[in-house]
């Protein structure tokens, strides 16, 4: 086993063109092995989008077990592997990333990056949350998508906002009726005044889905969480600090502000128009 | 002016300060507040009478000849919709810059004003003087893509018989650009489609430049028989949603808010996988 990983791990490193690089990660990433995690996590960062998804792909195959270093290994230089990260951490839904995705949602300057987490945002493993933490862990989510919704200047980062509403909604409905009521309103709102036609459709899409009860399922199993409670008091320590500082952030003033120049000046020219 | 690190550190340059930075000494503050101006949409008259001077402008120049001021003012213009520019932007077609021709064609398909189609036609057939030859010899002689995706959006149905050569170029960028523009010019669909499904194809091409470029070309036709390929070609998801955006969009056009065709359901379920 540990030979045939090391084989596979060894093919990337050496693979010396771009459609060498694909294959070698498909077949570390179909392997399903936790060894191969590190490795998965290193090729977000080679500028091979196909090979990309293949990783990402792989990591949230492997699930819970890939989050620690998908968390500790988050690329805060460069914007493109992040996104990836993100992404993976979004698809796994582990509450482990819950803060972070939050955090990133909401203030990072990458838009690939917010879009990515808005969609993670609403589709948390809601069912593995204690009680006393879910219903604190779901206002941060609504009060983070609603905030995406109504001010990210980016068509793709409200079309994203307006996925994870509609997943939240499904997931909250039966505890908080009043958060379904806002998530509609927001809904309403949106469903003639947004700027752009695919947000729109996207909001009609929510709409009439919610109105006549269709759950998209996800795929997601509904075993028992594996989270330890030393795992939990991190994610409850981490959530009361993250309230704190967004009263601090607000009171500095809007970090979108300088956010929008920074991601023209650094996107490639014939990237994200 | 007085502190230009202050100015292009910060988005907050004003419209007054934008323009009178575009009028002063300092090639480098001109040429951002070029582009500055198009970025910000500022329509104001004032602001498109000096980007329009601008496509006039000898001072800044590369060691090569090249036009920087001109290229980000033909960029500009193109973006704040007033069709004043427009025969300003024909002059531009005849700059010995091949980048400015190509940002001036760029900004005619966007200003969607059909009086300029017979010079266009003319500058894809090489026939402006003060254009050739090409400076760098590997380079193209006129900005051809730029050229065929104006026609098409142009509506431009009599240039057909000066597009169609341009399917078999040597570079298939080009060629992309020459089915691009034939899809929008074909009235028949299942002629039109055939030059879709040459995008398709397209994309299984193994550069992921031209997959790049191809899924741009898809986006700006709406071609819904594509969307699948768009969603499982590999390319950056942020890519392949905006070459969605427009596939969905192009649906959006056939039925009233807030009903949704299944073509326009189908392209969100393959949207939201990509987020």
């Amino acid at each position: 086993m540990v030979d045939h990983l090391s084989s596979l791990i060894r093919a990337v490193d050496a693979a010396d063109s771009s459609p060498r690089l694909l294959e070698a990660v498909q077949n570390l990433a179909a392997a399903h092995l936790e060894g191969a995690i590190l490795t998965l996590i290193a090729t977000l960062s080679y500028n091979n989008p196909g090979a990309a998804v293949a990783a990402v792909d792989g990591l949230i195959q492997l699930g819970e077990p890939a989050v620690p270093a998908l968390l500790e290994l988050l690329d805060l230089h460069n914007y493109t592997a992040r996104a990836w990260a993100i992404r993976a951490l979004a698809g796994i839904g582990d509450p482990r990333g819950l803060v972070t995705l939050l955090g990133v949602a909401t203030a990072d300057f990458a838009m690939s990056v917010r879009r990515a987490a808005a969609r993670g945002l609403g589709t948390m493993k809601w069912h593995w949350f204690p009680d006393h933490l879910l219903e604190m862990a779901q206002g941060e989510a609504l009060d983070a998508l609603l905030f995406v919704a109504q001010q990210d200047e980016e068509w793709v980062v409200r079309y994203s906002s307006v996925v994870g509403l509609e997943s939240l909604a499904n997931a909250i409905s039966a505890a908080n009726p009043e958060w379904r009521s806002q998530i509609q309103a927001q809904f309403e709102h949106m469903a003639s005044h947004d700027s752009s036609g695919a947000v729109r459709a996207r909001v009609w899409m929510a709409q009439q889905r919610l109105q006549s009860q269709t759950v998209i399922q996800s795929g997601i199993e509904q075993l028992p969480s594996p989270l330890s409670a030393t795992d939990w008091q991190m994610i409850l320590e981490k959530l009361y600090e993250r309230k704190g500082e967004e009263r601090l952030v607000l009171a500095a003033g809007d970090p979108r502000l300088y956010r929008d120049l920074a991601e023209s000046i650094a996107q490639p020219p014939n990237g994200a128009q | 002016m007085d502190n230009e690190s202050d100015i292009r550190s910060d988005s907050s340059l004003t419209v007054e300060q934008a323009i009178a930075n575009l009028q002063g000494e300092d090639l480098g503050l001109r040429v951002y507040a070029a582009w500055w101006l198009g970025r910000f949409r500022v329509d104001a008259p004032e602001a498109v009478d000096i980007l329009m001077a601008a496509l006039e402008d000898e001072d800044d120049r590369t060691h090569v000849g090249g036009y920087p001021l001109r290229r980000n003012a033909a960029r500009a213009l193109g973006k704040l919709g007033d069709h004043r520019a427009v025969f300003a932007l024909m002059r531009a077609l005849e700059c010995s810059d091949f980048y400015v021709r190509e940002a001036a064609a760029q900004s005619l398909e966007m200003l969607a004003d059909g009086s300029c189609i017979a010079r266009l036609r003319e500058l894809l057939n090489n026939q402006i003087p003060g254009t050739l030859p090409a400076r760098e010899p590997p380079q193209l002689t006129q900005p051809f893509d730029a050229i065929l995706e104006a026609l098409g959006t142009l509506g431009a149905v009599d240039a057909i018989a000066d597009i169609l050569p341009f399917l078999e170029h040597d570079i298939p960028r080009i060629q992309y650009a020459a089915a691009r523009c034939m899809y929008q010019l074909t009235p028949n669909p299942q002629v039109a489609n055939q030059y879709g499904d040459r995008l398709v194809h397209a994309l299984a091409n193994d550069d992921l430049q031209l997959r790049r470029a191809v899924l741009a070309d898809l986006g700006a036709i709406g071609y819904l028989p594509a969307a699948e390929a768009i969603a499982q070609t590999p390319a950056e998801n942020s890519l392949k949603l905006i070459a969605l955006k427009g596939v969905l969009e192009k649906q959006l056009l056939h039925t009233t808010p807030p009903h949704l065709s299944d073509g326009a359901l189908n392209v969100m379920a393959l949207m939201d996988d990509l987020l």
